[in-house]
């Protein structure tokens, strides 16, 4: 006891990964493992007074204690399908796959499977992909790196389509359970595919999922990838998504977040290659004293390229939102059009959002611009609303709805984005 | 006045103008016309000085001078004028203040004296009597806020306070209702004299009921396919350019 | 109009104009930062107490900070114990009239184009001049005098006023607010002081003109403005420094009240020597400003920064009181090596308080600018709104331009809008002006003035010209 106390936070930490056996693991894993390990060293937690973590304190997160544990039970995953998908879907409880719970149907040219699988029968593609852009100096990054347990590999080859996107569930069974799932997607030039990754809470309290995805959208490619956050508000999330863009290449990405004590999401785009077009949008309704954290990051490192960045949410009781976009327009980023919106609703008298959107250009010939606002729901159209017969509340949800709607219309997947419809809509029910 | 000889243009690595012959003399109107896309907006950023438009043959006399050494601002200043197709906004900045400094650069550069303030505003008075234009447009940041016919007639008004040697007009015309037509005509017509001349470039025969040309051209896939008086201009409005491409299509 | 067109013409060499160093004897101590040299200044200023137990709690607190390293900017770290804290320029005697000054300070008002002469004979503004540290004289003091006002040196105020500089003196800036701020409270020279009483409008334009003149010191002014209920004051302050070679420090601190009612215009050009072409020399202007508003109290912030090396520097307002109002209008320019990060803190805690922030940022050369601003929104400031809008013009691929903002919003009635823009100088704005017959010089001269008119239109009429002159001349040879 005495040992542990005088244990230092980050120690402590790390600790609970020392249970993991990772002797079965490929070289080239085990080679990425010791390089983050190394790293970890030479790195600390982010403080209050560390700017990019400003406005989210994560003691909370550092302090509980965690276990890291496989479940046999058997679990209905029914209740996490989404319409359509049910055949493409890759199941992982408290961060270890679960074949009996998957269902993987065959595509031409696509591979879907665990990462654990595709270190082995996918060496290759392995080597030259796995944590290849994956922010060196960030602690939670390296921690993934260094203590993944397993996720999905998803592979499309060039020139195929996708027909059938795929459904990645996470989920959580058990008290106090940590896990690092690391996801990796790979589209080959001129393919095109669109995947979803979603994270729940069967019944655990307490639980820190420390998620990294790691997207390569090859040139001329077509990528949607889509995030639904629905953990319980006991849990901790903190993810690292990391995209490399290549020339001509279409990428999307799309995060939802509806559930969730403390959730930080980490987005950075590298748009790499020339004529590219990125989308990135987020939807976040907290609650209770939750806190969602999304920073988001663009790097425009070559010419003639378009982002556009829109991220909407609804803040109720005592919940924060904390939005911090930045677009970097490298040197010699010329012709780039960055367009970024953050805009926020309050409803309580308890909420708070920090917005914090920001242009870094250091390229002259560029069009660039943001805005945030803040504000609440108009209260002449509420009232217009209530003139023709609508109750206050149904006329506060239909001018959220509406209010979420441009967001929504970036989902490519049509069962994905009524199933949001439908959780934005019984979030808002009181 | 001005002898464009064998003119060809490019825009990134793009040919544009593939060997324009036009000469035009002091009192003379000739009119530019064709499809679109055919070159005559080209032809006008050509002799303006635009540099994203690269000149691979060929050779523009103004005056005795060679044009296409002259930088735009000195075009300008040696006394041609382009009205735009789509007059440039430039924020805070007033017209007045725009038109003042214009003038002493101008002047400055034939090395006279500027303007006399008292000079100048009595000009202002005069000329914008000319375009019909409302006193206050003069205060207003140049074009900002302006509608279609009120930049057009801006751009009149510009011309008219800087008295340029050759005017040429890009598609001054479009966007402009019958009034419009009539103010902004009838301004280009009264500056007219023995020792200016214009070009005038536009899509349709409407212009040329106003402001009658001397001669009209009409400009195809780069190339003046066909010149003639102005009744050529209605006969092109009565026929349209089909004809003249099918002409053209025999002679290749 | 003519006078728009003067400045045109006017605009020649591209060199610091203002470059040159007066030599007039001074009175300096010792080199170093520690509480032997704070109870030195104290002793010279013949200062009470109250204000040493200040200064020296002051340093006290600075000993424990750490120079802040957020803003988006990077110098070579002042050495604070390579500085003289304290220097004036030695009475010769007691000045009667202008006519008594010495003749080489008179000389250096000239070449700064505010000679005191003319001046005087300027109805509507009294100057009051800071050469380094020390109030030199301060003119049309008598006239204010008859209304209530009192404007004189931070050191005059000390002596005639005590009890008006005890009641503010960092209840706006408190002494450990930030580093620089810290830094000034323990060791600041002088400055200036104004007082309008109640429902008092103050007549003229109260303008002080800055100067650093003496190699290797540090300037540390402390300014206080307080209008009282109901009072209206319009306060000007430009600045232009001599060419040196070896990096400056300056760290005002800058503080305002606004009581009940009352309204304070503060207007800043900032032309301190930015350093030469190839980033050599300059200031570092490290400015804190900041003002208090009470119950229906209005403060407004203008400013034309073209000089410095580096800049930090964010005046804000803190709207106390309900209904209350701030307003940030500002035009920053970096050429060459210059580094601005700058911007404004609007803190909403009053209900009903409405602030703006316009902020207007120019870089050339390879130069970095950057807006950061904070927009706070207090738990009980209902109704609360805020419009900021910040355009950055780029001027040249190698500069760059930046904007930070932060905002925190923690009342749901709030209403905030924030709007950034980031563009390139229009190349079809430059050939519509070449066609008329302008060079590119003149072109941009007159593009950058209309992009900043909102700003300039804020200033008074004298400062407006001035401020357009200083764009111009900032950001000659910025283009090809």
């Amino acid at each position: 006891m005495s040992e542990i106390a005088t244990m230092n936070v980050k120690d402590q930490f790390l600790s609970t990964f020392g249970v993991q056996d990772f002797h079965f693991d490929t070289a080239a894993s085990k080679a990425a493992r010791d390089e983050a390990t190394k790293r970890i060293e030479g790195l600390d937690f982010p403080t209050s007074k560390t700017e990019y973590w400003k406005y989210t304190r994560i003691n909370r997160i550092l302090k509980a204690e965690y276990t890291i544990a496989e479940s046999a039970a058997n679990i209905d995953i029914t209740p996490f399908l989404i319409k359509g998908m049910e055949n493409n879907i890759l199941v992982f409880v408290n961060g270890f796959y679960r074949s009996d719970l998957s269902t993987i149907t065959d595509q031409k040219g696509v591979i879907a499977c665990p990462l654990s699988e595709a270190k082995k029968k996918h060496a290759k593609l392995f080597a030259s992909y796995f944590s290849k852009k994956v922010p060196v100096d960030e602690i939670f990054a390296n921690i993934n790196t260094a203590f993944h347990q397993d996720g999905a590999f998803i592979h499309i080859e060039k020139k195929q389509k996708a027909d059938h996107p795929i459904h990645i569930i996470n989920l959580i069974d058990g008290d106090q359970i940590i896990t690092n799932p690391r996801n990796l997607i790979i589209g080959e030039a001129f393919s095109e595919g669109k995947v979803v990754t979603s994270y729940h809470n069967l019944n655990g309290r307490k639980s820190f999922t420390n998620a990294v995805n790691e997207c390569f959208a090859a040139e001329n490619s077509f990528l949607e990838f889509n995030k639904l956050q629905e953990e319980n508000g006991t849990s901790f999330h903190i993810a690292t998504d990391q995209v490399q863009q290549e020339k001509s290449g279409n990428f999307t990405i799309n995060t939802f977040t509806f559930n969730g004590d403390i959730v930080r999401n980490n987005l950075n785009i590298a748009v790499a290659g020339e004529n590219g077009y990125t989308s990135l949008n987020g939807f976040y309704l907290p609650k209770a004293k939750q806190l969602v954290d999304n920073h988001t990051r663009v790097d425009h490192l070559v010419p003639h390229c378009e982002s556009h960045e829109l991220y909407r949410g609804v803040i109720d009781d005592k919940a924060t939102a904390v939005f911090n976009g930045k677009v970097m327009v490298h040197r010699d980023a010329q012709k780039t059009n960055a367009f970024q919106a953050n805009n926020n609703v309050l409803l309580s008298d308890d909420a708070t959002i920090n917005s914090k959107p920001e242009l870094e250009i250091y390229a002259d010939d560029v069009k660039c611009s943001h805005g945030s606002t803040v504000g609440q729901l108009d209260e002449e159209a509420i009232f217009y609303l209530k003139a023709r017969g609508l109750s206050e509340d149904s006329a506060i949800r239909l001018l959220l709805n509406a209010f979420a709607a441009d967001v929504l219309q970036h989902i490519g997947i049509e069962t994905f984005r009524q199933l949001i419809e439908e959780k934005i809509e019984t979030g808002l029910k009181k | 006045m001005i002898k464009i000889e064998n003119l060809h243009a490019s825009i990134d690595g793009q040919p544009i103008l593939k060997g324009i012959n036009l000469e035009v003399k002091p009192g003379e109107v000739h009119a530019i016309m064709g499809p679109n896309g055919s070159g005559k907006s080209t032809l006008a950023s050509v002799l303006a000085g635009r540099e994203e438009y690269e000149i691979t043959e060929g050779s523009v006399t103004f005056e005795g001078k060679d044009l296409l050494e002259l930088g735009a601002e000195d075009r300008a200043r040696e006394g041609i004028f382009l009205a735009f197709q789509y007059p440039v906004e430039i924020p805070g900045v007033s017209n007045i203040n725009f038109l003042k400094t214009a003038i002493n650069e101008i002047r400055k550069y034939k090395g006279e004296e500027p303007m006399p303030a008292k000079d100048f505003l009595k000009r202002v008075k005069e000329k914008s009597a000319l375009v019909e234009l409302d006193n206050s447009l003069a205060s207003r940041s140049v074009n900002e806020g302006f509608s279609g016919g009120e930049k057009k007639r801006n751009e009149i008004f510009q011309m008219a306070m800087l008295d340029p040697k050759l005017s040429i007009l890009d598609e001054t015309d479009s966007g402009l209702d019958i009034d419009a037509l009539r103010i902004v005509a009838n301004g280009v017509n009264k500056l007219k004299s023995a020792d200016n001349a214009s070009i005038v470039i536009t899509h349709y025969q409407r212009l040329l009921d106003y402001i009658v040309p001397d001669f009209v051209h009409v400009l195809y896939n780069g190339k003046i396919i066909k010149s003639g008086p102005k009744e050529l201009a209605l006969e092109l409005e009565e026929k349209g350019y089909d004809w003249l491409k099918k002409e053209e299509a025999l002679e290749v | 109009m003519a006078s728009e067109d003067e400045l045109l013409a006017e605009v020649t060499s591209s060199e610091y104009k203002y470059g040159f160093y007066t030599n007039i004897e001074s009175d300096k101590a010792p080199k170093g930062l520690n509480e032997d040299i704070i109870r030195l200044i104290s002793a010279k200023k013949n200062e009470p107490e109250w204000l040493l137990e200040y200064r020296l709690s002051a340093l006290k607190a600075w000993q424990e900070m750490i120079e802040p390293e957020w803003a988006h900017i990077s110098y070579p770290k002042p050495n604070f114990q390579d500085l003289h804290y304290y220097s004036a320029p030695k009475p010769k005697k007691v000045l009667d009239s202008l006519d008594d000054a010495d003749p080489e300070l008179l000389e250096m008002y000239k070449k700064l184009g505010i000679s005191i002469d003319e001046q005087k004979k300027l109805a509507g503004v009294a100057v009051d001049i800071v050469m380094d540290s020390v109030s030199v004289k301060t003119t049309f003091q008598d006239k204010l005098y008859e209304l209530g006002i009192i404007f004189c040196s931070f050191s005059e105020a000390v002596q005639k006023h005590p009890d008006l500089v005890r009641k503010y003196l960092g209840t706006v800036v408190p002494k450990t607010d930030n580093f620089y701020a810290a830094l000034n409270a323990a060791v600041f020279t002088d400055g200036s002081f104004c007082y309008i009483p109640k429902g008092v409008r103050c007549p003229m334009e109260l303008s002080t003109y800055f100067r650093i003149n003496e190699a290797n010191t540090g300037q540390f002014e402390r300014t206080l403005v307080i209008a009282d209920e109901g009072s209206y004051v319009s306060y000007l302050e430009g600045c232009t420094a001599p060419m040196r070679d070896e990096n400056q420090l300056h760290a005002a601190v800058v503080e305002l009240v606004a009581l009940n009612n009352a309204e304070i215009k503060y207007s800043t050009i900032q032309n301190w020597y930015p350093g030469n072409k190839e980033g050599k020399g300059g200031i570092y202007n490290f400015v804190t400003k900041r003002g208090l508003c009470e119950t229906n109290a209005k403060i407004s912030w203008t400013q034309v920064e073209t000089g410095s090396a580096v800049t930090w520097k964010y005046p804000g307002c803190i709207l106390k009181g309900d209904n209350s109002i701030g307003e940030f209008y500002s035009v920053a320019v970096t050429a060459n090596h210059q580094q601005a990060d700058t911007g404004s803190k609007m803190i909403h805690v009053g209900k009903n308080t409405k602030s703006t922030i316009i902020s207007k940022g120019i870089s050339a050369g390879v130069s970095n600018n950057s807006y950061r601003g904070l927009v706070n929104i207090g738990k009980k400031a209902t109704n609360a709104r805020n419009f900021t809008q910040c355009d950055s013009l780029l001027m040249g691929d190698k500069c760059g331009a930046h904007t930070f903002p932060y905002i925190e919003v923690g009342n749901k009635t709030a209403k905030v809008e924030h709007e950034a823009t980031t563009s390139k100088i229009g190349e079809d704005q430059i050939f519509y002006c070449l066609q008329r017959g302008m060079d590119e010089q003149t072109a941009i001269g007159l593009i950058v003035n209309g992009y900043c008119k909102e700003i300039l239109n804020q200033l008074p009429m004298e400062f407006a010209v001035e401020a357009q002159k200083l764009l111009e001349i900032s950001l000659e040879g910025s283009v090809g």
